[in-house]
């Protein structure tokens, strides 16, 4: 329906009034996603300090607001030094190849209703171009981490790699079982899934997937991956710096260093989006259905009310919500880092493979047995599926669990470097 | 059609250009990277043509995670140029010629064909959508693709194990 539609508007513009029109969109997304990352670099850091009890910078500009501009002029200003021994064009091209998935991944994704100004392009490609931006993110990463010459960098580097393959997997099942009940890879029409009534007969609320059972296990499947795929903490293995000194940045300095950060902020910030866009409704502020409430307000005779419900609902105001979902997705990223310690790798390995990676897959396969099936379905794949899970589970666990039985470790590290010693024995 | 021809043109020189650097280069990072660059390019290209999934395939499957196994071996072996690959035997410098040149006659009759005019090339509006290729491969392909995905299975178990074997 609303592809037609778009299709006629189309047809209707001459083809300097669309490329006018589109160059506006790829301004408006590079644009806002540049502009606002010293704003997250300054949150980051006070929000950081709030959290740990200390006041954070403020001395520059009011709260501090222009610290992030004082530190980039001392970037650009800094001597840049790059180690002798590095593969220049590759050590040059790394932070280029780092900021350019973050700068690209946005271009599907609906910041309102308006189809002039936003998504870039409506592609019915749409959440696999975000698949695809994500995967090849990592580039970055990794050609800084081998160009730099440095034992830790390329450390960095592997473990990125590594960490990138195990979870790109299931994010791409995570997302694939909301894709599902949407019947289409287009972003405008999964937000368009999530406006109809909630569960189909709540007729006030919104159906963000969410407030679905399979959408919420998706979400958090796909939350702990985005996290993972930006290389936040507590997956920030790639620049561990209790391990690697500073990991794949270790040799690089001034705006180079700064780039790289750019990118992961970027990143992160655009992230926040696909999730705001994937299961919580995209640019609506609150699960409600607006037109239908003030239609209801209109009936019941308080019809002062409708105007601002279709106001606060309506396409004026859909990128400020949007933008506010943003900081909140933002907000949790610097939450999780303030929060929790980094995983070790061989937990990291085991939580991406053991646990997101099938619970991911099922709940596919449960998705796709209610849509076949209906609701008692749902309920009777879910049981009979969750059964079988932890009976592979326990049966991983039990003998692992007696084989700890009789070592005592000395320190937590991974197992193969532990001393231990075997109880009832002479060592 | 010139604005089509000059986007095409763009594109194509960096596929070939970037397809020209993974042989020419000795450095076998370098020569990675130019087929990341290449596969990237011609996904760009698929997308261009309305090709949207076998498109975003490209850069899905071969640039961001085929690519990246390559990088990670790369990484991990630390491999170098290895000097055994140069081929020295002149029968099969030969056969490679012969071979690699039938290939662009083949390629090059597809292109120049339609631009003489002795074939229309046309394809449906729908064509390449994911929509379509999805009603194709679930409905009348479907057999070929389960027994495809039983033998991607049976790739990965036996490689388990392989990888599990002792002694």
């Amino acid at each position: 329906m609303e592809a037609t539609q778009l299709i006629a508007q189309a047809s209707q513009m001459s083809m300097t009034e669309e490329v006018l029109w589109a160059g506006l969109r790829i301004v408006i997304v590079v644009g806002f996603t540049l502009s606002i990352i010293p704003l997250i670099i300054w949150w980051e850091r006070r929000l950081l300090s709030w959290m740990q009890d200390r006041i954070g910078p403020n001395r520059v500009g009011p709260f501090g607001l222009l610290q992030p501009i004082a530190d980039g002029i001392k970037l650009f200003m800094k001597e840049e030094i790059v180690p002798a021994s590095v593969d220049r064009l590759i050590y040059m091209a790394a932070p280029a190849a780092a900021l350019l998935p973050a700068l690209i991944i946005g271009a599907t994704l609906p910041w309102g209703p308006n189809r002039l100004l936003t998504p870039i392009a409506d592609v019915d490609i749409g959440i696999l171009w975000v698949l695809a931006v994500s995967s090849f993110g990592i580039y970055g990463v990794m050609l800084g981490g081998w160009a730099s010459n440095n034992k830790y960098s390329l450390l960095g580097g592997l473990r990125s790699s590594a960490q990138l393959i195990s979870y790109e997997l299931a994010m791409g099942v995570a997302l694939y079982s909301v894709v599902l009940p949407t019947g289409s890879l287009r972003m405008t029409e999964v937000v368009a899934t999530q406006h109809e009534p909630l569960w189909g007969v709540v007729l006030w609320a919104q159906n963000w997937f969410i407030f679905t059972p399979y959408g919420l296990l998706a979400g958090v499947i796909f939350l702990i991956t985005m996290v993972a795929e930006t290389n936040r903490a507590p997956f920030d293995l790639p620049e561990a710096e209790s391990e690697l000194i500073g990991g794949f940045h270790t040799e690089y300095s001034s705006m180079k260093f700064a780039v790289f950060f750019m990118a992961e902020l970027g990143m992160m910030m655009l992230f926040s989006g696909v999730f705001a866009v994937m299961f919580l409704g995209g640019w609506s502020p609150l699960p409600l259905n607006w037109e239908y409430l003030a239609n209801q307000s209109d009936l019941a005779g308080v019809s002062w009310l409708s105007s601002p419900l279709l106001f606060i609902g309506g396409s004026a105001m859909a990128p400020v919500w949007f933008v506010a979902k943003l900081a909140v997705g933002v907000s949790c990223y610097i939450w999780l880092r303030a929060t929790l310690p980094r995983l070790r790798y061989d937990q990291l390995m085991a939580l991406g493979w053991k646990l997101l990676l099938p619970m991911a897959a099922l709940n596919f396969v449960v998705v796709a047995i209610w849509m076949l099936y209906g609701w008692w379905a749902f309920f009777g794949s879910v049981a009979v599926l969750a059964l079988l899970y932890f009976y592979v589970v326990a049966a991983i666990l039990k003998p692992r669990a007696e084989r700890d039985k009789v070592e005592i470790r000395l320190v937590d590290v991974p197992v193969s470097t532990a001393k231990t010693i075997e109880v009832g024995k002479e060592s | 059609m010139s604005q089509n021809l000059v986007l095409f043109v763009a594109l194509a020189v960096v596929v070939v250009v970037s397809a020209v650097g993974v042989i020419a280069t000795r450095h076998v990072m370098r020569s990675a990277l130019s087929l990341v660059v290449n596969f990237f390019t011609l996904g760009i290209l698929y997308l261009g043509m309305n090709l949207h999934l076998i498109g975003i395939g490209q850069i899905l499957v071969y640039t961001g995670l085929i690519m990246m196994l390559f990088l990670f071996c790369i990484l991990l072996l630390n491999l170098g140029a290895p000097q055994m690959l140069y081929e020295r035997s002149p029968i099969k410098v030969w056969a490679a010629v012969l071979v690699s040149g039938a290939l662009i006659v083949i390629v090059l009759s597809q292109v120049f064909l339609p631009m003489t005019g002795a074939i229309e090339t046309t394809a449906p509006d729908d064509y390449g959508r994911v929509r379509t290729v999805g009603n194709w491969l679930f409905n009348k392909w479907v057999y070929g693709f389960e027994i495809s995905s039983v033998l991607l299975l049976v790739g990965i178990v036996g490689s388990i194990l392989v990888a599990k074997r002792r002694g």
